[in-house]
């Protein structure tokens, strides 16, 4: 396993100094993924915080502004509630399903997290097949949802579930398709290579026309799949209740909810790291220090969560058989022209360098 | 074509949805909508057309309008209007003429629909913008609209 944070190279050589070489690696990785998990419990609450701020700016609103400085407070607020609250089911849920529904999509979520290389040599795990492993990840969410939605023994939930399942089944392929084609540029699907690659441009710059159609179709598909809205039949408040999650209540909710924002996060970090060049700042202007490429990473990532958000609050709901069109009649056989013609352009050396 | 100028025409769609949420977005500052009520209790002035309570005017020398005619409490769909009138002789003309003693309303059963004022021919009625009409007890939501000692302005009944 490949390990590589230098910020943290003295934690690693003490450890290892008064630990067995086993017990080390396996402390380490733990250490790790509490600080993940603190740090994207809290920034998922931040985005739930930043998409209803941004949602009151849409609708001419003001958003959360009681709790703390600007309602900074305010989601920390709902969590502690959520925490506090009562565990609800049915009576005929399936109660093992239904207990562990909630863990399958929030674990799935946080392990996408470990392969973003948030600046050099910050990154989690430079896993070789990093594409890969993320297309894999984000598509046994659903499976949480499903069970969720199954073993909830309630109607709607039912449909809902269901109608997440033929989402996510067929947007998955676009999310695929559309990487691939951006992977046609890099020969590579390890994460840091990809990101070595952009050093000559950003793949959006690089791989020109059919990267821009490739980035349209991954924004399309990467809100389906995060089942957010124009595409959130899962859910649709107005037609299912809340869907898959109709019958959770308290932390367990939560867990949905907190799942479905870190989700948007990754989709945007996926985005972010395939087409807009990851870390690397524009033109190289603060590649002396590595640290900030933290913050051109969140940044470019936030502009995109905000792109996602700016979707949802213009597009009204699509309906199921829409949903379907729009998959498999125009993105799918668009994504495979786009993905010969990418091959063309990178055959014939017309993509653009720096 | 049609495929592909479908495609164009969807994707022209959504960039005209999504330059008009756009432009709400970016003027929420200055036009935002949402009244902070218990802190701007002082500047909130509700809207011309907004439906609080139904009031009866009156003026400086403690007159109204209302000629007793009782065409709002027939108007009332659900009975919140009661007019409780008796025959007095007119200091004027020397005759006996209809005039009110109490309009009473229940604002508790009122539905807000305004039939009443529609119904009123001489104006006596209006809509008042107050809307912090919670009591401790019901009884203090019915209402006796016309003031004590008031009397009926001259010449509205012409």
């Amino acid at each position: 396993m490949n390990i590589t944070l230098s910020i943290t190279k003295n934690i690693h050589n003490w450890l290892f100094s008064i630990m067995p070489e086993g017990v080390a690696s396996i402390t380490e990785m733990v250490l790790i993924a509490v600080v993940y998990l603190a740090i994207f419990a809290v920034a998922g609450l931040y985005l739930v915080l930043l998409e209803r701020k941004v949602a009151a700016w849409f609708q001419l609103r003001i958003g959360p502004n009681r709790v703390g400085w600007w309602g900074l407070l305010q989601t920390m607020a709902d969590a502690l509630k959520l925490v506090s609250k009562e565990l609800t089911g049915t009576v005929k849920a399936d109660k093992f399903l239904y207990n562990l529904a909630p863990y399958f999509v929030i674990v799935s979520a946080l392990m996408a997290l470990a392969v973003f290389p948030f600046t050099q040599e910050f990154q989690a795990f430079d896993i070789n097949i990093g594409i890969l492993f993320l297309i894999a990840i984000s598509s046994i969410g659903v499976i949480g949802i499903l069970l969720g939605g199954w073993s909830s023994n309630n109607k709607f939930a039912l449909i809902g579930a269901m109608r997440s399942g033929v989402q996510t089944i067929s947007y998955e392929l676009s999310v695929g398709l559309s990487l691939l084609t951006m992977i046609l540029i890099t020969g590579s699907l390890q994460l840091s290579e990809i990101v070595e690659v952009q050093k000559n441009g950003w793949l959006i710059v690089q791989g020109h026309i059919p990267a821009v159609i490739a980035f349209m179709i991954y924004m399309i598909a990467g809100t389906a799949e995060t089942n957010r809205a124009p595409f959130d039949l899962v859910e649709a408040e107005s037609e299912l209740g809340a869907g898959f999650h109709t019958e959770y209540s308290g932390m367990k909710f939560a867990y949905f909810f907190l799942a479905e924002f870190i989700n948007m996060f990754i989709i945007a970090a996926i985005a972010t790291t395939v087409f807009f060049g990851a870390w690397l700042s524009p033109f190289g202007i603060t590649e002396s220090i590595p640290l900030l490429g933290v913050v051109w990473f969140l940044g470019k990532t936030l502009i995109i969560v905000f792109l996602m958000m700016w979707f949802r609050w213009t597009f009204p709901r699509l309906r199921i058989d829409q949903l379907l069109t729009l998959e498999w009649k125009y993105l799918l056989p668009l994504n495979l022209l786009n993905l010969v013609l990418m091959a063309l352009i990178v055959w014939l050396n017309l993509t653009i360098q720096f | 074509m049609s495929y592909f100028g479908d495609i164009a025409k969807g994707i022209k769609t959504l960039l005209t949805g999504m330059s008009v949420t756009g432009k709400y977005f970016l003027t929420s500052r200055k036009g935002a909508i949402t009244q902070q009520y218990p802190d701007n209790r002082e500047t909130l002035k509700m809207f011309e057309r907004f439906r609080g309570e139904v009031v009866m005017p009156h003026d400086e020398s403690n007159e109204h309008r209302c000629t007793g005619c009782q065409k709002c409490e027939l108007a009332c769909p659900n009975g919140s209007i009661e007019i409780i009138w008796d025959r007095q002789i007119d200091a004027e003309t020397g005759k006996k003429k209809k005039m009110i003693d109490q309009h009473i309303y229940h604002l508790g059963m009122c539905t807000m629909c305004g039939l009443c004022i529609e119904a009123c021919p001489t104006d006596a009625i209006v809509w008042a913008q107050n809307f912090e009409n919670s009591v401790y007890d019901r009884s203090y939501l019915t209402k006796v609209l016309n003031k004590p000692e008031s009397k009926v302005k001259a010449g509205i009944e012409d």
